[in-house]
């Protein structure tokens, strides 16, 4: 039932191709996996530091399968973070990448791989952990923020054979990865492809990179996925002109795309025979909630579909009332098997256990057409998405404030937009917020105002900054 | 302002570096800001800035600050 205990009977298939073209069979991939979760007991905390390459990959199944509760991390969370969140989960064992492990003493190496090590630190493994925990993901791996979302065994096989189902992924597909295997997004494609014995082309590179073309085009890439991001690179590419026989659907989710945009896929795509499926979802569902048909993305451009398969949707108003009729706004709720758990803020809630029982409030602002199709129109809670990150803004302005310094952050989704009465202090805070965040700069402008609006009730008006 | 001047002027302001470290040496992802992101606001900015629309191949293959001089001069910019 859990795809990655079952994923031996692939045996000699090529699971996974790396960026020296080398090829790992699901054999490969086991033995490896096993050498890395043999030194770990059972529930045991690790930290995960994840890189799009086949060691990380390894050590995430092996995890897995050895019933050990990795904390997915990116590895290009900066260390002043990286060190608070172990001080705050006490992990036991960190899995990552050799040349980052050289920069502090986070342990003791006690296994090396090719270019991964497994370093064990000074906490003992008496972390309690729910028996149905899986693993946990960030939810906002820029502001470093410790609130991770807790992830069961259940949510992520429901999750990961529902997404299989509706994209009919079969072991011929052939996915070429774009987003790091630590967001659910990029995570998703793994599971999904890796349940199917498929061969996945894993690389590091992004779209602006020839190599990573050259890896689509010789190891005939038959799908990707992309946040909106990716699809403003692909458009700049002139993805249109492109010739590329073997693609036969691309994904799309991570943020809305534009109105545009999705239309200019959904066209490029059909006169190319390529399905294209706009999806919408959440760390807190596992990944995915809803899906477009490929049939209805230029009669419902903008529409983030229906209900994934055992999923379902509807819409409910300020008083938690559910609404019947159409096209009128509310808060979209899901219920699902793929609802996780709930969050924790540190090593005490790995205990807890199903919060949701089945039922998330995503915090989006939706409305449903008549044939049951629905819509986002806005966010209840303050975050944006730059280029498929979630920055809560609220976190980012609490950063800012041990500057010593007062901002309201907004903007959209793409464009940070950081407003301060501080004056001269402008190129400071855009500094602490790409050193915090990671964020590129040309994502985030810092705007002087004179002042922040209010209501008379000394509330912001979030909306009057535009 | 020279077509070199205006190329440099292009590579500082997208990613923020001075003058001195435009050599060789200065390639993609040689400092953070040289990720995907910067690269596509780079290329924007060097389309405007000498008026012309880049090929998906020559996008991609613009590694460096010396390739890139390659790649403009197809362009009939020369630097």
């Amino acid at each position: 039932m859990n795809f990655f205990d079952d994923i031996d009977t692939y045996g000699s298939k090529t699971a996974i191709i790396d960026e020296k073209s080398e090829c790992y069979s699901y054999t490969d991939l086991i033995n490896r996996d096993d050498a890395v979760r043999s030194r770990i007991p059972q529930r045991c905390i690790v930290f995960s530091v994840c890189e799009n390459q086949l060691e990380s990959v390894a050590g995430y199944i092996g995890f897995l399968r050895g019933r050990i509760v990795p904390v997915l991390v990116n590895a290009t969370l900066p260390a002043d973070l990286f060190d608070k969140l172990l001080k705050t989960y006490r992990p036991a064992y960190i899995w990552m990448p050799s040349p980052k492990s050289e920069s502090r003493n986070w342990g003791e190496p006690i296994y090396r791989s090719a270019h991964y090590v497994l370093l064990k630190t000074v906490y003992g493994n008496d972390v309690p952990v729910h028996s149905d925990l899986a693993l946990l993901m960030m939810t906002s791996g820029s502001t470093g923020s410790p609130l991770l979302v807790r992830q069961s065994y259940g949510n992520i096989c429901s999750n990961t054979n529902a997404i299989v189902s509706y994209l009919r992924i079969t072991e011929t597909d052939r996915p070429i990865t774009t987003l790091p295997m630590s967001y659910t997004y990029g995570l998703s494609v793994l599971n999904t492809h890796l349940l199917k014995g498929c061969t996945v082309i894993l690389t590091a590179k992004s779209v602006m990179e020839k190599a990573f073309w050259d890896g689509l085009k010789n190891h005939n890439a038959t799908t990707f996925g992309g946040v909106p991001y990716t699809y403003e690179m692909l458009k700049i590419l002139r993805f249109s002109n492109m010739n590329l026989p073997n693609l036969k659907i691309l994904t799309q989710a991570g943020g809305r795309l534009s109105h545009d945009l999705t239309l200019e896929f959904a066209s490029i795509c059909a006169k190319k025979g390529i399905e294209f499926v706009v999806m919408y979802g959440q760390t807190e569902a596992t990944a995915r909630m809803s899906y477009l048909p490929s049939e209805y993305n230029i009669e419902k451009a903008g529409s983030i579909g229906i209900a994934i398969p055992g999923g379902e949707m509807w819409l409910e108003d300020a008083n938690g009332q559910v609404i019947s009729q159409n096209d009128t706004v509310g808060e979209l709720v899901y219920k699902g098997p793929n609802v996780t758990m709930g969050y924790a803020t540190n090593y005490q809630d790995l205990s807890k256990g199903d919060i949701n029982k089945g039922v998330l409030k995503t915090g989006d602002f939706a409305k449903r057409d008549k044939d049951g199709f629905y819509y986002i129109v806005g966010r209840k809670k303050r975050f944006l998405k730059i280029f498929g990150n979630r920055v809560n803004l609220e976190e980012l302005e609490g950063a800012i404030k041990t500057l010593g310094l007062n901002c309201v952050c907004g903007g959209k989704d793409d464009h940070l937009r950081i407003y301060t009465v501080d004056k001269g202090q402008e190129n400071k805070i855009k500094e602490f917020v790409v050193s915090q965040t990671g964020l590129h700069p040309s994502a985030c402008a810092v705007i002087l105002v004179d002042s922040i609006p209010r209501s008379e009730t000394g509330k912001i008006l979030y909306a009057s900054l535009t | 302002m020279t077509n070199r001047e205006k190329y440099d002027q292009v590579f500082v302001t997208c990613f923020s570096v001075e003058k001195s470290v435009l050599n060789d040496g200065f390639v993609y992802q040689s400092v953070p800001q040289w990720d995907s992101v910067g690269h596509m606001g780079m290329i924007a900015a060097l389309e405007e800035a000498f008026g012309i629309m880049m090929e998906t191949d020559d996008i991609i293959d613009f590694s460096s600050y010396s390739k890139g001089i390659d790649i403009l001069a197809k362009y009939s910019v020369s630097l």
